[in-house]
């Protein structure tokens, strides 16, 4: 029987619903470096998203622009002047293609992620719940796709898919299923091991001492407590697929400049021109891939450590004078805890 | 809270001299919820060869003040005052000056053996790691592996592990829970301490094996004059082995006085309510002055011919039997009290009836329903009329779900009422567990162990089974909860009038609420009577065994009956 036992930090579910949304919940309860980090992730987040949604205004080009008013643009232009951030061989602007390239990389994780959470969720449930050689036989397949390198694995679907066709849609769907197959795995797993977890729970047996059918229990009871941990695979799984497109892309399974902007293509492209001195064709893309990872891998270790109570930070209490300093102390102890 | 301080010595030892002096001693940890404090202003001492114990409900900071003699406060606790071992303040001390003093000059036994215990070394390696990582410090000498191996079986002899010398390259697992409390003291006794801080060390134990323990520290302290802080709940291990008692209360001391001063006359109002709540065994007596069985005209509610519950081995081990050859009855009305230790399939069987765990032979028929080979479709209509309470109330409502809405549950799935019907019923049910209406809106975690353990009582009786069978229902709240628990259950099975399977470990409260009680051990059913002849003239030996080391809230009476039980209990 503990005597320490502190009252349940769980957000109060009476509080309103926007407090308790996931993101903005952990915000709340961060303190110190974690907050810090997490903050800096919702930030880089945050600009990747709006970029995104605004780059038909802010981009000062097309993603397919050679030419305006003033001509055709000259190629491997230096930063400055018309294009801040220079040009490419080709003649793009970089910034332009930088900033249209958000929004292939925020349909990539939507497209997969959505496509991956329904399958792994729902197979994960059924899968742990019902367990037997269903649970045998998925665990099987899963671990199979585990085994595969996730890249190879990408490129193939890329084909089968795409067939050598590069339209927008066609990448982009090419790279999000690839990465799908290779999530569905993850998400399976996670709710699986939490289905198995709960099914011997209390409450679970309490609902089938009641009568409850499996379905209900697996919706009612389990589902909602099983869910808990998935906006946190969801932010690390989207760096992935981020990483997993760019890399799609600097193998040449992406998408032509011409359909829409994607950074990896740009990026290998960018490699001849590395020898000659043009950093700015490689280096911006590169950036812009660096922040979209960083930003959602901070915001997914941050959720992560404040989901652990062992690893969450707290506020320091307020160190009290010692009400009585004891005579009769060790010589040379002083009353600092060693807590501190 | 006022203080009380008592300093009349109760039993000190042959020197008298302070072994541990806690002074003003406050403890605070930084929580989501704001700083918490656990511990408010605390002092007491002990002299050598005292056993002192300090005794408070969950969340009193009984743990806390223990965990700070061996400076074991988590990082999140802050800690000012002062905590003298032997003269040097532990508070102060740093990590390396820490690790030197405890195992030295203060141990500590912790609740569960089985998790003390590291389970991939021998426990011989476990007690000579202690004595190894002291060897060479302060001016010893060092310890060979050699020598630490022969002073592990030395620290084994002294509690009573037969033939040491070969045990004591045995590994946890081959020791019985008993035994493995005996390792972890042998471990804290390695070094000799002057002071052993035991925090709840029976609670995890079998009622029997608590009895072998308590007697184990008892030696210890007459044959080595160790110093002992025994933290605990139970008001019985308290009255057995306590020289002086410390009563906490949310951080505070409400009282300190020698413990048959306490017993005899507390002085406190928290005080006077904790005694009054601990169970006694054969007072309030449910089957007082009855000669025969009551309810037996009423309806057959349960009958178990001998029924076998088996668990399959795994490869190449036979099954485990875990019910072997039980029979009995439960009428409409009854309540029938099922006790028994850890392991003696008494919660199988009550899994058993609600269909959660299948039967492998003889008969079981529940509301006339043959459970061999059952099937979850025909059975699943019975279900309406059986209502099941668990053990750990906290664990068995769905933290997603608000208590009127796990309360409404079995009435969604069996009547379909409407929403304003069951939003009424839920009032009642409620209410007649003595909570009021407006926490249907509440979510678990928001109700205390108590409030949540009626919740659940209401949750059972929502569809008005006729049979309910409650595992443990109180094992797992304070005694003065449980006290008022047991009351309302009582109160609501007279209303009610249900057949009820009472599973507990605890004799006196299966006493206080079951007419006719059953004897469970190891899978067998031993005994089963009326419970006042159960509890009064046991006919088996194990029975008797088992009342015999229960030890009573009394200290003059249970010195007086653990003399009398000496020779039953094989001490």
């Amino acid at each position: 029987m503990s005597a320490t036992e502190v009252p349940v930090p769980v957000a109060n579910p009476r509080e309103s619903l926007l407090l308790r949304l996931p993101v903005v919940s952990h915000v709340r309860q961060s303190v110190g470096l974690q907050r810090g980090m997490l903050l800096m992730g919702l930030v880089l987040t945050g600009v990747f998203l709006l970029t995104a949604l605004l780059a038909p205004v802010i981009a000062p080009y097309g993603f397919a622009q050679l030419s305006d008013a003033g001509g055709n643009f000259p190629a491997q232009q230096a930063p400055g002047g018309k294009h801040p951030l220079g040009t490419t061989v080709g003649g793009y602007d970089v910034l332009s293609r930088v900033m249209w390239g958000t929004q292939t990389a925020l349909l990539v994780i939507v497209i997969a992620v959505v496509l991956s959470i329904f399958a792994g969720v729902i197979l994960g449930l059924v899968s742990g719940y019902i367990g037997g050689w269903l649970d045998r036989i998925l665990v099987v397949v899963a671990d199979a796709i585990y085994a595969f390198p996730s890249l190879l694995l990408a490129i193939v679907m890329a084909i089968v898919i795409s067939g050598g066709q590069s339209s927008l849609f066609g990448g982009v769907f090419a790279a999000a299923i690839s990465i799908t197959v290779v999530f569905i795995p993850q998400y399976f797993r996670v709710i699986r091991a939490e289905t198995i977890r709960l099914k011997a729970e209390p409450f679970v047996e309490s609902a089938k001492v009641v009568g409850a059918s499996n379905l209900r229990i697996i919706t009612r009871h389990i589902y909602r407590n099983a869910t808990r941990t998935l906006p946190l695979i969801f932010t690390l799984n989207a760096s992935e697929a981020i990483l997993t497109l760019a890399a799609l892309g600097f193998l040449g399974f992406g998408i032509e400049p011409s359909s829409a902007s994607e950074w990896g293509f740009d990026l290998s492209k960018a490699l001849a021109d590395t020898t000659s001195g043009i950093w700015w064709t490689g280096v911006f893309p590169g950036l812009a891939i660096v922040w979209v990872v960083l930003g959602l891998t901070l915001v997914g270790e941050s959720i992560n450590d404040l989901n652990d109570p062992r690893l969450r930070g707290r506020k320091r209490t307020k160190r009290r004078v010692p009400a009585a300093p004891a005579a009769n102390a060790a010589p040379g102890a002083d009353h600092e805890s060693r807590n501190q | 809270m006022t203080e009380q301080r008592d300093t009349s010595p109760g039993m000190t030892g042959p020197d008298g001299k302070t072994v541990l002096d806690i002074d003003n001693l406050q403890v605070t940890f930084a929580t989501d919820g704001g700083d918490v404090h656990a511990v408010k202003d605390v002092s007491l001492d002990l002299k050598a060869g005292e056993v002192l114990a300090i005794v408070g409900e969950s969340g009193s900071g009984k743990t806390v003040t223990a965990k700070t003699i061996l400076g074991l406060l988590p990082e999140t606790a802050t800690s000012s005052g002062a905590v003298l071992i032997n003269g040097t303040n532990i508070i102060s001390l740093s990590p390396a000056r820490l690790r030197q003093i405890r195992g030295r000059d203060v141990a500590m036994v912790f609740q569960e053996p089985s998790t003390a215990l590291n389970p991939v070394f021998t426990v011989g390696w476990q007690i000579a790691e202690g004595i190894r990582a002291h060897s060479g410090q302060g001016g010893g000498a060092r310890v060979s592996a050699r020598e630490a191996k022969e002073r592990a079986i030395e620290a084994l002899r002294k509690v009573g592990i037969p033939d040491p010398e070969h045990r004591v390259n045995y590994y946890p697992h081959q020791f019985s829970g008993g035994q493995k409390q005996r390792v972890v003291i042998a471990a804290a006794l390695a070094l000799n301490p002057g002071l052993i801080v035991a925090d709840e060390p029976t609670t995890a134990l079998d009622v029997t094996v608590q009895a072998e323990i308590l007697e184990l520290l008892r030696d210890l302290r007459n044959q080595y004059g160790t110093s002992i802080v025994l933290i605990t709940h139970n008001m019985g291990v308290v009255a057995d082995l306590a020289d002086r008692v410390v009563v906490m209360y949310r951080g505070d001391i409400v009282e300190e006085a020698p413990a048959p001063r306490l017993f005899a006359e507390p002085r406190q109002e928290y005080t006077r309510q904790l005694l009054a709540a601990v169970p006694h065994l054969g007072r309030n007596s449910a089957s007082e002055g009855m000669t025969e069985r009551s309810h037996q005209d009423g309806e057959i509610l349960v009958e178990a011919r001998d029924l076998t519950i088996e668990y399959p081995g795994r490869l190449g081990t036979p099954a485990f039997k875990a019910v072997d050859g039980v029979s009995f009855t439960l009428s409409r009305g009854e309540v029938f009290g099922l006790v028994g230790e850890s392991g003696s399939g008494k919660t199988t069987i009550g899994r058993a009836i609600a269909g959660l765990n299948r039967t492998t032979g003889g008969s079981l028929k529940v509301l006339g329903y043959e459970m061999l080979n059952m099937r979850e479709k025909t059975f699943k209509p019975l279900r309406k009329d059986i209502g099941f309470v668990f053990q750990d109330p906290a664990a068995s409502f769905n933290p997603q779900l608000t208590i009127g809405e796990c309360i409404a549950e079995p009435m969604l799935i069996h009547t379909r009422p409407s929403d304003a019907q069951a939003r009424k019923r839920v009032g009642e049910l409620l209410e007649s567990v003595q909570l009021p209406a407006s926490y249907a809106g509440r979510y678990p975690h928001e109700l205390s162990g108590g409030q949540r353990q009626r919740a659940s009582l209401a949750r059972a009786l929502s569809l008005n089974p006729r049979l309910l069978i409650a595992d443990e229902p109180t094992s797992a709240l304070d005694v003065s909860v449980q006290a008022k628990v047991l009351e309302l259950f009582r109160d609501i099975q007279q209303e009610f009038g249900f057949g009820c399977l009472f599973i507990s470990h605890d004799l006196a409260v299966v006493d206080i609420l079951s007419t006719w009680v059953g004897v469970l051990y190891k899978g067998k059913l031993v005994e089963q009577g009326i419970g006042n002849q159960v509890m009064g003239s046991p006919r088996h030996d194990y029975t008797r065994r088992l009342i015999a080391s229960l030890p009573v809230p009394d200290p003059g009476e249970q010195s007086r009956r653990r003399e009398t039980n000496r020779a039953l209990l094989g001490l």
